[in-house]
């Protein structure tokens, strides 16, 4: 739906764009630049400073974290091209969201289009201060990429669900203060049977188990529920409907994956610089190794490739005013590039980019190390690249199954 | 599979048996959990084995049976990912042989074959390979420089080290001085600055010295990756054999299946130039061309492999509990060192005359 602001002309977007800046200015402290954001970081929440909270609050009271969502609820009310703006001067000014996570990410945006105005309420304005962590329970462990196998069941007690199962890669379900859940209601349907519940994680019943990663970091745990009491306000949707809300939240999570979020900024600073520091340049002022050179460009142009893409789909959606079929291409190529990106920082970097810990190596290096670690998820979580080319064969270019 | 003969065969059946039963990766999640670089015991079972003098003339004490012999024990230990310094001292061996004067090869070569003394080679001047060059400056007998990544230092006590005009041993001992390193596969790493250090040069080696110790470093890590490889493929295999979705064994989709074709392709002519490049040391055939080989295509399949290792895992392969994630963090060491594909193809390039 077009919306007054679409249609504002630029000299408006010079206004809002000097609004932003004096924002940024009066709001916005040096001290952050460049610091991340605790809440989408995925080694977990540090405490906040006093600095950064006052960040957020800032942020908050402008509803700017959560530019684009309705401004009753506690969102910025901006356009898109008004957002634009807003992460154009941000990146400017080196200042950051403080407002993430998946609440912000994939849950929001999914309750807006199917929570009662009851729950929207409760739960949007919350979520755009930032005060409250979501985590996604949806996996099981025999319930992966088959997702619709859960076994998670909510039974009906009249005035509440009784909840009892177990989920898995639980991510930050340490730290969470809720979880939007997909649970079994019905066991004569496979997805007909599922619903879209909400759970407190402090409610009795429930026990979290972290589980170390690769990386080192333990964001993710095995979720357990034990006759754990739901009122039956926290159902989204109506029974049953959960299959579809929930893969509704999964197409916003793929867009986080390969758009917004952690890739966006990706190549913000440029292999080829990265490059030079570590392995020179020739009398030409090139790079010193012409194999590296010529990989950096080969990633450079499919990075930009991926880009236009991504933008191309985004047009084409505006248009139509639906989903836009090349959308479903963007997680696979985002998250490769991703894992490309890491995989040839090690290689510039030798054995400086493989440090584990301690000595002999900077912050930025040992980052790097657990990111590409961490990275290898990319492809596995929010429906892995070989599930993407499943539903990418099936729906859109009409394979069929062998029979 | 290269044809064994006897004596190579009971070799590698011998330490199939030993790591299998007595090293598996519950071994090395132990040791890494410890903190510590391998387990003495284990290492102590290696030179009783005989493993520590495969390749060293039975004059020294070892058992002369050649590099063929030793890759096989190597990729064996590679598959269980077994931490030891044994191709680190292996190749300091390699190294004496090569170029050390009668005297120097009585004094270390005996103690290298029962493993009593450890080597390990400190070439690379900076975090990546750059072929056989150094800046590590000799005076009188006396050399001053850093080495900042030694593979297994802490564990040796006799370096082998290239500087600016040949390759030196230096023995552990004044105006050596060790700054862990701890890199992502949690081994054996260490910064070696000399100071002054005592070192006597490695003088009948020719010129191509230091050339040769490094077709010898890249062959036998190349053995390391290829058992690394063996293993991820046939832990994924049977993982994929195993794990049910859509009411399917995953190794039932037709996507998977040629994956792991595909995979299996890239793992058999990985072996082949492993294999030919162990030979080639054995012989003695144009070496530099086999070690090239061998390196690159070991650098790029393992890396293949031990991303799809995960990928094919999927959630389980990202956790600490499973072991697949710790070969992808091995790997990636490996490729760095002594020379990464870029590296090699451009000396693939430069031996072949363009
Ligand atoms: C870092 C991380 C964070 C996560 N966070 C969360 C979270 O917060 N909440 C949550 O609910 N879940 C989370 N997950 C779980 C994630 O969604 C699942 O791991 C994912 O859906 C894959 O399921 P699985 O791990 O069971 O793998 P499996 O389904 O067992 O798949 C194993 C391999 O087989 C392939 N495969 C499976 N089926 C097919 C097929 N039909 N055709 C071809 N190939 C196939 C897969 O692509 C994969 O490569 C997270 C996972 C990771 C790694």
């Amino acid at each position: 739906m077009a919306t007054a602001a679409d249609t504002r002309p630029d000299a408006d977007l010079d206004a809002f764009r000097a609004e932003v800046k004096s924002f940024l200015a009066a709001s916005f402290p040096d001290s952050l630049k460049g610091k991340g954001n605790a809440l989408r970081s995925v080694e977990g929440p540090t405490d906040e400073t006093a600095e950064e909270t006052a960040w957020r609050t800032a942020m908050a009271e402008r509803g700017w974290g959560t530019p684009t969502w309705p401004k009753e609820y506690g969102g910025g009310g901006l356009s898109k091209q008004q957002a634009k703006v807003l992460q154009q001067e941000m990146a400017m000014a080196g200042a950051w969201n403080p407002i993430g996570g998946m609440g912000v990410m994939m849950f929001g945006p999914t309750l807006l289009e199917y929570g009662s105005e009851a729950q929207k309420q409760e739960h949007i304005p919350p979520i755009t201060r930032g005060e409250i962590r979501w985590c996604q329970g949806y996996s099981e462990p025999n319930a992966g990429s088959d997702l619709a196998s859960l076994q998670t069941s909510a039974e009906d007690k009249g005035d509440h669900y009784l909840v009892n199962g177990q989920k898995t890669w639980t991510s930050g379900g340490q730290w969470a203060d809720k979880c939007f859940c997909l649970v079994r209601t019905d066991r004569s349907d496979k997805h007909k049977g599922i619903s879209f519940l909400l759970i407190d994680m402090d409610s009795p019943g429930v026990e979290v188990k972290p589980i170390t990663m690769i990386s080192g970091m333990s964001p993710f745990c095995e979720t357990f529920f034990t006759d754990v009491k739901v009122p039956k306000a926290n159902l989204v949707g109506e029974e049953g409907q959960g299959w579809t809300i929930g893969k509704r939240l999964l197409q916003h999570e793929r867009t986080n994956i390969s758009g917004g979020g952690a890739l966006a900024s990706l190549n913000a600073q440029p292999l080829s610089k990265i490059a030079e520091h570590y392995i020179g340049t020739d009398e030409n002022g090139r790079l010193a190794d012409p194999e590296m050179r010529v990989k950096i460009a080969e990633f450079e142009m499919a990075w930009n490739t991926f880009l236009l893409t991504a933008r191309r789909a985004m047009e084409e959606s505006k248009a139509k005013g639906g989903v836009s079929e090349i959308s479903s291409i963007l997680k696979n190529v985002g998250s490769k590039l991703g894992q490309q990106r890491a995989e040839m920082l090690i290689e510039i970097m030798g054995f400086r980019g493989l440090g584990w810990e301690g000595e002999g190596f900077t912050d930025k290096e040992l980052k790097h190390v657990r990111g590409w670690l961490f990275g290898k998820a990319t492809s596995i979580y929010g429906g892995s690249t070989e599930i993407q080319n499943n539903i990418i064969a099936k729906r859109i270019l009409g394979m069929l199954d062998h029979q | 599979m290269a044809v064994l003969n006897e004596e190579q065969t009971m070799l590698r059946d011998m330490a199939q048996e030993w790591t299998k039963n007595e090293s598996p990766v519950t071994a090395w999640r132990k040791v890494r959990d410890e903190g510590s670089n391998f387990d003495p015991a284990a290492w102590s079972a290696m030179g009783e084995m005989g493993w520590t003098g495969v390749i060293i003339p039975e004059e020294f004490g070892g058992s002369d049976f050649g590099w063929m012999s030793l890759g096989l024990v190597v990729e064996q230990l590679g598959k269980t990912l077994t931490a030891s310094p044994l191709v680190a001292s292996s190749l300091a061996a390699g190294a004496i042989i090569l170029g050390g004067s009668q005297a120097q090869k009585e004094a270390f070569l005996p103690r290298l074959a029962s493993g009593e003394l450890v080597g390990t080679l400190a070439f690379d001047d900076g975090p990546r390979h750059s072929g056989a060059v150094s800046t590590v400056a000799v005076s009188e007998g006396k050399l001053t420089g850093t080495k900042p990544f030694v593979h297994e230092a802490e564990s040796a006590g006799l370096f082998v080290v290239l500087a600016s005009d040949g390759v030196y041993l230096v023995e552990k001992g004044a105006g050596v001085t060790l700054s862990d390193r701890e890199l992502t596969d949690m081994r054996d790493h260490a910064e070696v600055t000399f100071d002054g250090a005592a070192a006597e040069r490695l003088a009948d080696g020719g010129d191509d010295l230091a050339e040769a110790i490094l077709d010898r470093a890249r062959i036998l890590t190349g053995a390391e990756m290829l058992g690394m490889a063996q293993h991820v493929f046939d832990e994924t295999l049977d993982y994929l054999k195993q794990r049910t979705q859509f009411n399917q064994v995953l190794s039932t989709f037709q996507s998977l299946q040629h994956r792991m074709a595909e995979l299996f392709t890239d793992l058999e002519l990985m072996r082949t130039a492993v294999e030919a490049g162990l030979q080639a040391l054995d012989t003695g055939f144009r070496v530099p061309e086999a070690a090239c080989l061998a390196k690159s295509r070991a650098n790029d399949v393992l890396h293949v492999i031990s991303r799809q290792g995960i990928q094919l895992h999927g959630g389980i392969g990202m956790t600490d509990e499973y072991d697949v994630g710790f070969y992808l963090k091995r790997a990636r060491v490996l490729e760095a060192s002594w020379g990464n594909s870029g590296f090699l193809k451009d000396r693939h390039a430069k031996l072949a005359g363009y």
